[in-house]
Formats: C-alpha cells, structure tokens, sequence
C-alpha cells in the first residue's frame, strides 16, 4: 500500500507554459541527483532538437528512469536544471511520461479507451466531463497505433506489445510534444518491436520528440538519430556510430558487459546493476 | 394472509426496523462506492485503522454528553478526519515501514479510546454499540445526519470521478499531469474517513471493514469496469443489508454482524461461482 509516499513534493496548478520560439525542446544542464549519499545521476548535459528521436542506454539501475522523472517534473534535480522549450518542466502537461509495463497495475478496472481518456485530462480540468472531441481524439489515438478495434477491452486482456501501443495512444492524446517512454521493447517479442518502432516513424513525422530507455543497443543504433550513454553520469551523447563504442561501452557496462555479434546484430549483455553507488560494481 | 408477505412487513410495523433499514442502505450505498477506491488501491488496512483510530473521539464525545448520540457523531467526525490526515502524513514520512507505522497508531489510539470508555461504570454496553454498531437505534435525527454526509460524499465521488481514477491507476500520470496530486490524495483519505463515520451505527469501528471492502471486492471479481464496479458493490451491500436485518430481527443476532456474515456469503458464493465457471472454460479450451 502506498498512501502518499511517491508523489512529488509540491504540484502546481494546471496551465499551459508558453513555448520560447527557436529554443531547443529539451535542454539538460549539468543535471545531478542524489539521494542521501546515493549518487543517482551525474553531470548530465544534453539538448534535444524539436522531432529528434534518442535512445538512452545503460545498464539496470543506472539512472535512466530518475533522469526520465526529472524530465517529466516529478522528480526535484539536485543540482543543474532542465529547460522544456526555454521554460522549467513544472508548467508543461506537453510531455509524456510512458510508464514501464511492469510497473502498471493490468487488473484495474478500466478500459482501453479509459487509459487513453486519462490523457486528455490535464486538458479537460476540474469538473468538466469529455466532450465529442476528446473522444474524437481519443479514438484518432488508438487508430494511428492499430487498436482502435480493441478500445473496449479490459487493459488485462491485451498482448505486451498491445500494452505499450495503448500507452503511447494515450501520450498522443496527451497532445505531448515531448514523449519519454520507459522501456518501451523490454519484453516484448520481434513482431511486437517492430510495431513500436513503425510508431515511432510516425510520431517523427508527426514532429514529436523521443526519448527511449532501451537495453537493445542494436535497436538503439539502427532506429534512434542520437543515443544518451548513461551510468549514473553521462558517458557519451551524439550519434550511434560515435557514442556506441566498445570503449565507451565497457566504460558504461563495466566489466559486466559481453558484446555477442550474432548475424550482423551486436548485443550487449549487461549485469543488473547493484542497488547501492553503481560504480564500484561496474567498474571493478 | 400471505405468509411471506407477512414475513416481509411484520418488522416494517416497527419504526426503529423501518429507520435500521434506511440507514442500511444508505451507508452501504456510501460504503461500497467510496470501497471500490479502497479495494482497488490495497488501502484495506488503512480502512481498518481509521476505524479503529475513532475510538478515543467516540469515547470523548460519549464522555462529554453523557451518553447523547449527536455530539459522539460529531466527534467521531473530528477525531476521523485529523486520523486520516494524520495517518496519511505519517505514510509519507515514517521512518519504520508505512503499515507498521500505522499498525503502531491504530492500536494506540483503539487502547486509549478503550480506556475511557472504561473510566464510566456499566460500560460494556456503550462500548458493544461503538465496536458492533446499533443500527436499531438510529433516531429521525442520525438518519438525517446520515443521509446528508452521504450524499456529500456521493458528490464528492462522482465531481472528482476523474482525477481520483488517475491518480489510482496511474500517480505519475496525475503529477505530470499538474493535478494537485497529495490535495486529492488527502481528500480520497478525508472521504473515507467521512464514511467511516457515517456507517458508525450500522456497523460499528470493528466491523467497518468488512462495509467498505467486501461487497467492493465481490463486484471486482465479476466486472471490469470501474462505475459498474461502484454500481454492483453498492446493490450487494444494500441488498445485504436488508438480508442480514431481516436476519437480526428473525433470528435475534447482532445487526452489524447479520450484515457483515450476509455479505461476506455473498463474496463467498460470487468466489466459489467464478472458480468454477473459470475451470469450465479451462476445461473446455484444453479440451479444444
């Protein structure tokens, strides 16, 4: 039972920040966060430019969710900042946060059509009920990731990859520029991933901006424009060629990672990193 | 005469049956909407703890009047609302884990209510009433009192039906979302401890329980979808309500426990149903 543990230390009230023209839609500066003496995250800088697609690769529990969090303005950075098109994240609702499949609890009571709904309430605001066009939208979501036939089902009865369509639907009807999903091919099978990655063809030509924690490096290298490195500090951000080098690669897996080649495809096989300060471990 | 008629409207003729019954299904209403939040969030041990946290407001306002009813409704309101916020607060901040920490308050503040309650000579009744509920002594004005906070908090669930099935389903969703995310935590806590309160008579602290979680817990296991859900508990604990009066009236039991029995059958049967219609279709895909 968690009653009021993991909410966010103060929230604001719903309004719209403005965008700053010609600003990058995500700017990370020298972001650091800590908790207690646990060093989450350290030094990390990066921009993303409006449309771009990045992955962000690291082993288990290499900070990759608590950076996702300071992104979406749950989580307070200990130092540095995070500017959303010029502004701090607290006054956006356009970005997403698309949640692991694990971490959702697929026995509630709700529809797919329901969770999808949910997204356009930042929009909505107190007291008022959905109109014709949030539905609309709701089912112009659900079509343009192929489940516009299964809005009706309990969320239980859909497949893994079904899973993460219906939450991606919901940051499309989010209307989020800006879209962080949180291992988004973890567990999924080939066919599935596949259907994700033709998503987020589209969401590029739709102009919107992804940022994806994966532990696919080939994933990560064939279908993102620029990869983060991640191990608590930033290890490397540019293009996969540059950033995904064995190296580097060591330097982020530390003596834990095996790279298979196998037909074409290199794997890395990281550990699943201890849940005290990461380095000792993954360095050693 | 109609012998089953007869059954049925021989204890109408009583207003303090009539009056039982109104309250029953009042609270149950109340008790199965606002449970349906409880069951699907795991908050049944904090359910059980508020409850049994009123104890020491009861016992105060019980104290104060000497024995009136309305002042230890109005106290138990009190003493409910700062136990939920207090018991909230404490889950966000304890330094032990969340439900020792609210396992340490509960049995705490049960002790202390116990204890003065027991400070008055011929206690035992009093105390039976606050634990097991005395749904037959519900006057014109309780019921009043009854209805009124109940309806506040059907409102109150159906204006914020929205924000609270987000921040349930999904919290981070509801922070990025800008929702005032802990106000309408709190509210969800205030709301049932409001409830808590309302149902006091019917079932009394020890029983609250079993009225917030199981006629809710009986509707999840046949729909999957959250009004039908509120709708469903809320039919089951009315109608085992009424059952479990008739029972009390008939076979001369404990009301709050003729409730709580009738619908803990009805969870059972539901149960047992659901197994065997599941083995059915298993059967019948292996089968295939």
């Amino acid at each position: 039972m968690q009653i009021i543990k993991n909410l966010p230390q103060q929230t604001l009230p719903i309004h719209h920040a403005a965008h700053i023209p010609g600003t990058p839609i995500l700017k990370a500066n020298n972001l650091g966060v800590q908790y207690n003496h646990f060093i989450a995250l350290a030094r990390v800088t990066f921009e993303l430019n409006v449309g771009e697609q990045v992955a962000v690769v690291g082993p288990n529990g290499a900070g990759k969710s608590t950076l996702f969090k300071v992104i979406a303005g749950v989580l307070q950075p200990s130092s540095g900042s995070v500017k959303i098109a010029g502004q701090g994240p607290r006054g956006h609702i356009c970005i997403a946060y698309v949640p692991q499949r694990s971490l959702v609890d697929w026995r509630f009571p709700v529809s797919v059509a329901d969770v999808v709904m949910m997204g356009r309430i930042g929009k909505l605001g107190f007291f008022r009920w959905p109109k014709s066009r949030d539905w609309q939208l709701v089912h112009q979501s659900l079509e343009l990731v192929g489940l516009d036939n299964l809005s009706g089902r309990q969320i239980n009865e859909l497949s893994g990859g079904q899973q993460q369509r219906m939450f991606i639907a919901r940051a499309l009807a989010q209307e989020a520029e800006l879209m962080l999903l949180d291992e988004p091919f973890t567990g999924l099978d080939i066919v599935s991933q596949r259907e994700i990655l033709k998503i987020l063809e589209t969401l590029q030509q739709r102009g919107v901006t992804v940022l994806a924690s994966t532990h696919d490096l080939q994933i990560a290298q064939e279908s993102f424009d620029r990869i983060l490195l991640l191990n608590h500090k930033m290890i490397g951000f540019g293009v996969p060629g540059e950033v995904l080098s064995t190296g580097r690669l060591l330097e982020a897996y530390g003596g834990h990672l095996h790279l298979i080649n196998e037909a074409g495809a290199t794997i890395a096989l990281g550990d699943t990193c201890c849940d005290g300060d990461g380095n000792d471990e993954s360095l050693a | 005469m109609n012998p089953l008629l007869d059954f049925i409207t021989q204890p109408l003729g009583y207003a303090f049956m009539v009056r039982g019954l109104i309250a029953t299904l009042l609270t149950g209403i109340v008790c199965a909407t606002v449970g349906s939040y409880v069951v699907l969030r795991g908050m049944a041990f904090f359910g059980d703890a508020l409850a049994h946290a009123m104890l020491p407001g009861i016992a105060i306002g019980y104290l104060v009047s000497g024995g009136a009813r309305e002042p230890v409704f109005w106290w138990a309101l009190l003493t409910a609302v700062l136990s939920s916020v207090g018991i909230g607060w404490i889950s966000r901040s304890a330094q032990v884990r969340e439900d020792t920490a609210i396992g340490i308050v509960f049995a705490g503040m049960f002790a202390l209510g116990i204890a003065l309650i027991s400070t008055v000579r011929n206690y035992t009744t009093d105390l039976t009433h606050f634990l097991f509920g005395n749904v037959l002594g519900v006057g014109p004005r309780d019921l009043l009192l009854i209805g009124a906070f109940g309806g506040v908090i059907l409102l109150l669930i159906f204006f914020f039906y929205k924000e609270f099935l987000v921040l349930s389903f999904d919290p981070l969703l509801a922070a990025t979302l800008r929702l005032p995310a802990r106000s309408l935590e709190y509210l969800l806590l205030i709301l049932i401890a409001l409830t808590i309160v309302v149902s006091l008579q019917t079932v009394g602290v020890a029983l609250m329980v079993a009225m917030l979680v199981t006629p809710a817990a009986t509707a999840y296991l046949v729909t999957k979808r959250l009004p039908i859900m509120m709708a469903l508990a809320a039919g089951i604990a009315s109608i085992s309500g009424i059952i479990g009066l008739y029972l009390s009236f008939y076979l001369s039991i404990s009301s709050g426990a003729a409730i709580v029995l009738t619908a803990t059958a009805f969870f059972l049967l539901v149960w047992l149903f659901k197994r065997l219609s599941d083995m059915r279709t298993q059967r019948s895909a292996v089968g295939n």
